[in-house]
């Protein structure tokens, strides 16, 4: 039987979120402790395949699987026979056939980490798809948020700049939303989806200054890369002008989110992202504890198991 | 599964002074000594024997608990459980090195809990020893693992079950031997 996967934040519901919230805050423990290690994953094997630059995820991702005491292999596009022209089907065909138990993917083609899914009976996880999904990015913010702001309940969460192509922006309307917070989206108008507000349930605006009722200012990069030649914006400057986010755009209280990498001065301020209030840093350090969480939860219940939580392991005679 | 109460009430508390009587007649500094309660029932049991240790020896050892459902041995591969483990609190803020450190459990069954408690100790500090403390010892281990503290000996079949019920999280003392429906008990 195939193993359940994360491909999407939609694959979860509000209580799997919630117990991959409480898992991470165990782990946060784990790595207060000398030995930051645990044996829950040893055995298993886990395969990194990153076709798309990454630092953050693809490093959280490679010390959650070693620091559950778990075999990771790393894949980089780079260097593999996808240089030579080998498909994404043939290469997870290819590692499969070394029994995996995850393959963590990130690829720069929607829907990529679902076609992968096809192919394997590994569990697979999105590391991020083009512009699709990041669904463990999401239960990043979502960890930090609760853990740095509060309750997510009611909470109201803006994110601000190019959510056209933004899959970090994707995944945290749904997310955020499931987790009952309200969510605005706002930039200028070539970079907001179509339809967003009857499609997605929000509220959208082109004028930065309505970020004044977020408790949360989620900044996007503005992701020049899938941008083309199509002038989305006039120009950095212009845009860094009408929608940088910076102190003087901020009223006191609010927090900053930013999933990284940074544009300095472009789409955040560099005194802003410097500053300890934001959550930047925190983001970043709980990557990985929450990676560690989806790790566990895809694998320390029996293949396939969808089944929420059970009787606590005391309960149990084992 | 049908339900037969072996142990009551003042029998717990009775069983549970006796086991805080042998712990201090073999650890004469108390502040070297430390209780470390598996979730979920060895945590409140942990919590009585300090205290009791505390009224016979004048000073109460250091309190912990451990949650070994980051140290199993059959993660992912028991089918039948249905349901992932929750995972709970490991807190042990004094140091394990050089303390004798005693773990508290409820039932003592195949072992592999004892396994991977000690595990889960070892990830903290290098005690000097670590003993066992359980209410009850039901048998059919599966590893080299014998109690230094054992409430009641209940000798069960494999299909039978035995249930600790302590006050602090069932409202009652009691140890039940759960029988499936058709099965004669054994004791």
């Amino acid at each position: 039987m195939s193993r359940r996967s994360l491909l999407t934040i939609a694959d979860l519901d509000r209580a799997e979120i919630a117990r991959i919230l409480r898992v991470g805050n165990r782990f946060a423990e784990v790595m207060e402790r000398d030995i930051k290690k645990v044996p829950t994953l040893r055995g298993r094997t886990i395969i990194n395949m990153f076709f798309e630059a990454s630092t953050r995820t693809s490093t959280s991702f490679e010390l959650a699987g070693k620091r559950l005491s778990a075999d990771v292999v790393n894949v980089k596009g780079s260097g593999s026979s996808v240089e030579k022209g080998e498909t994404l089907k043939d290469t997870v065909i290819t590692l499969s056939s070394y029994l995996p138990d995850v393959i963590v993917i990130r690829h720069q083609s929607v829907g990529a980490c679902q076609m992968a899914a096809r192919y394997t009976d590994a569990a697979v996880i999105n590391a991020g798809d083009g512009k699709h999904e990041h669904p463990t990015q999401t239960l990043l913010d979502l960890y930090t948020i609760e853990r740095e702001v509060g309750p997510l309940d009611g909470l109201h969460v803006a994110f601000v700049g190019d959510v056209a192509h933004s899959r970090v922006a994707r995944s945290g309307v749904r997310g955020f939303q499931t987790m009952g917070a309200r969510v605005s989206l706002i930039g200028p108008p070539t970079l907001l989806p179509r339809d967003a507000e009857a499609a997605l349930g929000v509220t959208t605006s082109t004028d930065v200054r309505d970020i004044a009722d977020a408790d949360v200012v989620y900044v996007l990069r503005m992701q020049l890369e899938r941008m083309g030649p199509g002038g989305f914006v006039p120009s950095l400057r212009e845009y860094a002008m009408t929608y940088g986010i910076n102190h003087a755009r901020l009223r006191p209280g609010q927090r900053v989110m930013h999933a990284g990498p940074i544009n300095r001065g472009v789409e955040i301020s560099g005194e802003l992202a410097d500053d300890p209030a934001t959550l930047i840093e925190r983001q970043a350090a709980n990557g990985m504890v929450v990676r560690m969480a989806v790790l566990y939860d895809l694998l320390a219940g029996p293949a396939g198991s969808t089944e929420p939580a059970g009787a606590p392991i005391g309960a149990v005679a084992v | 599964m049908a339900g037969k109460i072996l142990v009551d009430e003042d029998q717990v508390r009775r069983t549970v002074a006796r086991i805080a009587h042998e712990i201090v007649e073999r650890h004469a500094e108390p502040d070297r000594l430390a209780l470390v309660g598996i979730h979920t029932r060895g945590v409140p049991l942990a919590d009585r024997l300090a205290r009791l240790i505390g009224e016979f020896a004048g000073a109460e050892p250091a309190v912990g608990t451990v949650d070994i459902a980051l140290y199993r041995d059959d993660v992912g591969l028991d089918a039948r459980r249905g349901a992932l483990p929750v995972v709970g609190d490991t807190v042990l803020d004094f140091d394990v090195s050089s303390r004798a450190v005693v773990l508290v459990d409820d039932v003592l069954f195949t072992g592999r809990t004892i396994r991977a408690a000690i595990d889960a100790v070892f990830d903290y500090g290098r005690p000097a020893m670590v003993q066992l403390a359980v209410l009850v010892d039901r048998g059919h281990r599966e590893l080299p693992i014998r109690p230094d503290y054992v409430g009641k000996n209940l000798p069960t079949s494999r299909d039978e079950r035995i249930a600790v019920h302590l006050s602090e999280i069932d409202g009652v003392d009691e140890v039940v031997l759960e029988t499936p429906a058709g099965v004669r008990g054994t004791p």
